[in-house]
């Protein structure tokens, strides 16, 4: 077991040099961030090249990435372009994301898993259609849609809740905008639990379980649902990296400073610090989160083993 | 023992599925033995939830190749002084804020965002399945190699890398997006299909057709492929749905499809911030978008059942 | 047992990945009770999104920074928040024989909110600072027609400045200054209301970093405390010397990520102030905010400009087709349908708050400002009809709702062309890569062009823009004639003489169309219950120490 992780800790470095070298590619083609600087007026060349000289964007691309990539491993993440430093933002966003995911993969393990199996262990009746009606209703809809409508209905016309969300980003007001970001996601595991559980319902130790006499409650517990769970998590695991940046959408309509609003905000002003070191520690989560699913396999389904 | 980690490599059971086999139910009454394929055809034809998706996916081709049989207002001709006005006589779904005729975008909208739908979840599944089925079937460095380059391109979420793609594409045609997507979209199915070809190839039937002698090619065809297929078509259909809705989002993000280019990404994102004033502008592309991926689901449903010997 | 071990290490993951995610961990300065309740008294709670650039004055040149400096610094010149017109705040006097050597004369007993006196040394620091090349600050260029500016910030990429001061600008005792220009411009002191004249406190040179985290100085307000990404808190300040004192506590400016979002916290009851309404929350903002609603002309005027450099457009005969696409379009429907009355038609160059003082005539435009099918279509034939057949409009597609104007704009066109494919709009990605194109002369098409004024006067809105070489000039406009005249209107020592002047060159314009006038934007802001007498300046910035707050 031991080894195991570790070889998967080794392998991550190759991965982790991929993608950060992709991302830094894809940002430097956006192009060159000093003109937009001067708003509406065109840059004086000495000022725009004297900046483009201190943000080392004069070099070849090969040298850039290996000056970022010397500056991080000693902790320094570069600035923002209004003088923030990149590690500092990360302090505020990463943590109001943060909370943000796990409210979303909460609403999505608790109403995706329930939905799922319910309309699994009731294939083709009414639950299930209704479970397929809603989750089609929750993907053909596009986030900033639904996130406008429950701000306004919810936040402004009704007074439910808080129609954005505070700087502190507590829980309580995090539920609706935890929501709307949980939505895509909410339907893809309503989907896999109802084909897991479809399927396992028919494997002989269900079966077994079922001619032991043993309860309902505790065939479906601990015997379906058990066996069924591995696609979703393995879903999840892949989804954590996805919702953390994917709330850019969820995050602008809910005013929540997080992770994705500030990549945007990078890629707008075509600032490579901020994206590339707000990615880098995305992929890092990634990685640790799908390491962390295949260890949970282990823990799901007593025949895998790590040698 | 590096072997027998691959082999318990948790990727396997990645699509959950543990196929039992088919080819144990001996049919020795049959002349010529029916292939899982007509098996599941002779299933499909029986099926109603097959028979009114199908209809309504090719109701959706026809709207796409000829948009001008179902339409004769041009969705171009935009007159302002009738900016969100509801509907009138000869325009049922009333007006845009351009003052376009929300029945003609809807219809010509179609051809953008299902070919996006389409052609992006066709792009992914076969990218996918190729690169993962490979991964899988082979094994040993095939798969250390593929499935780190898909850990690479998965590492990058696909709202941000969109974004940036297709802020650098100075032409964004539904080629330019499709091509992203498939590029950002494939390690999904690729993940999934690896494990699902995995698990097949670990079943007692794929073993004994070896033992017969069988040729790669045969086995992967005739054995593996119909079980790894079905965790990859469940999660292609819902896919296809979201690559719609994300065409969508690029809109609204100001990096979608340009015009003259009419999709209902286009007209759903300049309508959400208009929800209020003119509910009309949203409902129906949004409506059509929620038929097509329905239409999509339910079809994808139905055939991956036919293809599953356990439902039978 | 096997199962626990494994539970083990899955714990023990999860812990490395709580390690590596948490980063920063939970910031504690969370516990901040801004933006709830609003009943500490006197504070106006107002919108605010991040400034781009660290908050230097040299170094602001958007709105949301512009908001807060305003707030914070006093120069020698203010703008009266209804006429527009310069008047001296910090200046006792500025005297001028030559109109190029000036000696300026400041208020004594001023003082920064850190106790510290205001003297002509921080006008001369500041000023030397924001002019160094090294600093890299964005509005260096401000400084330019003071003597010894091209030694301290030489103009070729590159090159390294030779002085580290302007020996243009000299400190003569504690309240004077003299200023020598490179030529004569008469106007000149009216520019001293722009913030990046303002004066600059010594803490500011002594420890930078700490300044610009808490920036210190001498205006109607202080900065209590600043949080980047969240909001800053404003009080009065009671040192301030001006006539202007708040007539409310403070202020918290509250950072959103988005103006819908803030939109709806206004409706909710958790904001007083929005200022630059969204698009889409004209039409209902009246019935909303129960006519709590400002909608006044401001110094911003929105033109599509042509790329003059581009052999498609650039010629005798596609200036009949500029001249015809100018009327093609439909300006009164598309800023009533699109903009809800939130913009005007344009009808010159430059922007009604000027008023004919200031340079203002709505006569000027005439014709070419008017919307009229049948001879744009007449003008854009002669013109051997649209290049290529084919044109674009480009705006940027990450901010405001330039789509839908744009695509309005085209529609008109079409409509007058007879092809609903002739003009289509060009969504650029984002803003930058936007500017990257224009400042690059990459564009084959016409784009988007905004002009805010910096200070309310005619030279302000040619001067930049239309003469040759100049800073803003993305057209590549190059006319002999107007930059005489503009030259002669600068050294005119008559004001009434010189707007004339400014006028003849405007007129100009209207012959070359360098670029279309499309309408002059208002300045907007939705307000609560809460607070009254709210007004915005000449530059649509909201007059914070009017705001009174119930």
């Amino acid at each position: 077991m031991g080894r195991y992780v570790m070889r998967r800790l080794l392998q991550m470095i190759p991965v982790f040099l991929g993608t950060t070298f992709l991302i830094f590619v894809m940002v430097y083609a956006l192009g060159d961030p000093v003109a937009a600087m001067f708003g509406d007026r065109a840059p004086d060349p000495s000022t725009a090249a004297k900046i483009r000289h201190d943000l080392n964007l004069d070099r070849p691309l090969l040298t850039q990435y290996v000056l970022y990539m010397g500056k991080i491993v000693t902790g320094d993440f570069g600035e923002a372009f209004n003088g923030q430093k990149v590690t500092e933002l990360m302090g505020s966003a990463f943590p109001v994301t943060f909370r943000l995911t796990i409210v979303a993969i909460l609403i999505e393990i608790v109403v995706g898993i329930s939905l799922g199996l319910i309309s699994g262990l009731r294939r083709g009746k009414i639950v299930d259609n209704a479970s397929l009606f809603f989750t089609l209703v929750v993907i053909s809809i596009p986030t900033f849609v639904s996130g406008y409508l429950l701000q306004y209905f919810l936040g402004v016309k009704w007074g439910v809740v808080e129609p954005t969300v505070s700087s502190g980003a507590p829980f309580g007001e995090l539920i609706v905008p935890g929501l709307v970001l949980a939505g895509v996601s909410l339907a893809y595991i309503t989907r896999l639990t109802r084909t897991s559980i479809a399927e396992n319902m028919r494997a002989d130790y269900l079966r077994t379980a079922v001619a032991k006499g043993l309860p309902r409650r505790r065939v479906v517990t601990v015997h379906l649902l058990r066996n069924s769970l591995i696609p979703v998590v393995t879903f999840l695991g892949t989804d954590v990296g996805g919702l953390m940046a994917g709330a850019l959408v969820t995050e602008r309509i809910f005013n929540i400073q997080g992770v994705g609003y500030q990549l945007w905000q990078g890629v707008l002003r075509q600032n490579s610090p901020t994206v590339v070191g707000f990615v880098t520690i995305l992929v890092i989560v990634f990685l640790v989160a799908n390491l962390l699913v295949d260890l949970l396999y282990a823990v799901l389904d007593p025949r895998i083993r790590y040698a | 023992m590096p072997d027998q980690i691959e082999k318990t490599d948790p990727g396997i059971v990645d699509a959950g599925t543990v196929v039992v086999d088919p080819g144990l139910t001996p049919e020795p009454e049959r002349e010529k033995p029916r292939s899982l394929w007509d098996d599941a055809w002779r299933d499909l034809r029986r099926n109603p939830v097959f028979i009114v998706s199908s209809l309504l996916i090719l109701f959706l081709v026809i709207l796409s190749l000829w948009p001008g049989l179902f339409s004769s207002t041009s969705p171009l001709s935009c007159d302002l002084s009738k900016s969100r006005q509801t509907s009138e006589s000869g325009h049922p779904f009333g007006y845009d804020l351009q003052g376009c005729d929300v029945y003609a975008r809807t219809i010509y909208g179609a051809r953008a965002s299902v070919t996006v739908g389409v052609c992006a979840t066709a792009g992914v599944a076969i990218l996918g399945s190729v690169l993962g089925g490979l991964a899988g079937f082979y094994g040993g460095w095939w798969d250390s190699v593929l499935s780190r380059i898909t850990d690479i391109f998965f590492g990058i979420p696909i709202l941000l890398g969109g974004l940036v793609f297709l802020s650098v594409m100075k032409d964004r045609s539904i080629w330019t997006v499709v091509s992203f997507m498939i590029l950002l979209g494939w390690p999904q199915i690729g993940r999934i299909a690896r494990g699902a070809v995995i698990t097949a190839k670990q079943q007692d039937y794929v073993q004994a057709a070896k033992a017969l002698g069988a040729s790669s090619g045969r086995i992967m065809i005739r054995h593996i492929l119909p079980n790894a297929v079905a965790p990859v078509i469940v999660v292609a259909t819902i896919a296809l749905g979201t690559y719609i809705s994300l065409e969508a989002t690029l809109s609204y993000l100001g990096v979608g499809l340009k015009a003259p280019t009419v999709s209902w990404g286009i007209d759903i994102s300049s309508a959400a911030v208009q929800y209020r004033n003119a509910p009309h502008m949203l409902l129906y592309p949004a409506g059509a978008l929620s038929i097509t991926i329905l239409a999509f689901i339910m079809l994808g449903d139905a055939v991956r059942d036919a293809l599953d010997p356990k439902l039978r | 047992m096997r199962g626990s071990t494994r539970a083990k290490w899955v714990v023990s993951a999860a812990v490395i990945a709580m390690a590596a995610t948490a980063c920063g961990g939970s910031s504690d300065d969370d516990k901040g009770d801004e933006g709830k309740g609003g009943d500490s008294k006197g504070i106006v709670r107002a919108y605010w999104s991040d400034p781009q650039n660290p908050l230097e004055p040299s170094n602001t040149n958007e709105v949301q920074g512009g908001k807060i400096l305003d707030m914070i610094f006093r120069g020698l010149k203010e703008y009266d928040p209804k006429t527009g017109a310069a008047k001296d705040a910090m200046a006792q006097s500025i005297d001028t024989k030559d109109q190029q050597n000036f000696t300026i004369k400041i208020k004594s007993g001023w003082k920064f909110s850190d106790g510290t006196p205001v003297t002509a040394k921080s006008f001369v620091d500041a000023w030397n600072y924001g002019a160094y090349l090294d600093n890299k600050q964005l509005n260096a260029y401000f400084f330019s027609d003071i003597d010894g500016y091209a030694d301290v910030h030489p103009d070729k990429e590159g090159a390294k400045p030779t002085a580290k001061t302007m020996k243009g600008v000299k400190v003569v005792d504690d309240t004077t200054f003299t200023v020598k220009l490179t030529q004569k411009f008469s106007t000149w002191p009216s520019r001293l209301g722009y913030k990046a004249y303002s004066p600059l406190p010594e803490a500011f040179f002594k420890d930078h970093a700490a300044w610009l985290k808490k920036p210190i100085g001498n205006g109607p307000y202080k900065l209590e405390s600043y949080v980047k990404g969240q909001g800053a808190k404003l009080r009065v300040n009671a040192g301030y010397s001006g006539t202007d004192k708040p007539k409310n506590g403070g202020v918290d400016l509250k950072v959103y990520t988005d103006g819908n979002t803030a939109y709806s916290d206004l409706q909710a009851g958790n904001l007083d102030l929005l200022d630059g309404l969204p698009a889409a929350a004209l039409t209902n903002v009246k019935t909303d905010l129960s006519g709590r609603y400002i909608n006044q002309p401001a110094g911003i005027i929105q033109t599509i400009s042509f790329p003059l450099y581009n052999k498609k457009w650039g010629t005798e005969k596609a200036k009949k087709v500029r001249q015809g696409l100018s009327m093609a379009i439909d300006r009164k429907s598309i800023t009533e349908k699109i903009f809800q009355g939130s913009r005007t038609p344009a009808k010159d160059f430059t922007s009604p708050v000027l008023g004919a003082p200031g340079g203002y005539s709505d006569g000027i435009c005439g014709e070419l400002c008017e919307f009229n099918p049948t001879k744009a279509k007449q003008l854009i034939q002669e013109g051997g009809g649209i290049p290529g057949g084919k044109m674009t409009i480009s705006v940027n597609g990450d901010t405001g709702s330039h789509k839908d104007w744009a695509d309005a704009a085209c529609n008109s066109i079409n409509k007058v062309v007879g092809n609903d494919k002739a003009c289509t709009t060009n969504l650029v990605g984002t803003f930058a890569d936007f500017r990257n194109q224009i400042t690059k002369h990459e564009m084959t098409g016409p784009f988007r062009a905004g002009w805010q004024m910096d200070y309310p006067l005619i030279d302000n809105f040619l001067g930049p823009i239309y003469k040759t070489g100049a800073s803003s000039n993305d057209s590549l406009y190059s006319s002999k004639k107007f930059d005489k005249l503009l030259n002669q209107a600068n050294a005119e020592a008559d004001t009434t003489k010189a707007i004339q002047l400014y006028q003849d060159a405007e007129k100009l314009l209207v012959q070359d169309v360098p670029a279309i006038p499309l309408w002059y934007q208002n300045g907007d802001a939705g307000y609560s219950d809460k607070i009254s007498n709210v007004t915005l300046n000449a530059f649509s910035v909201p007059v914070f120490s009017d705001i009174t707050v119930k």
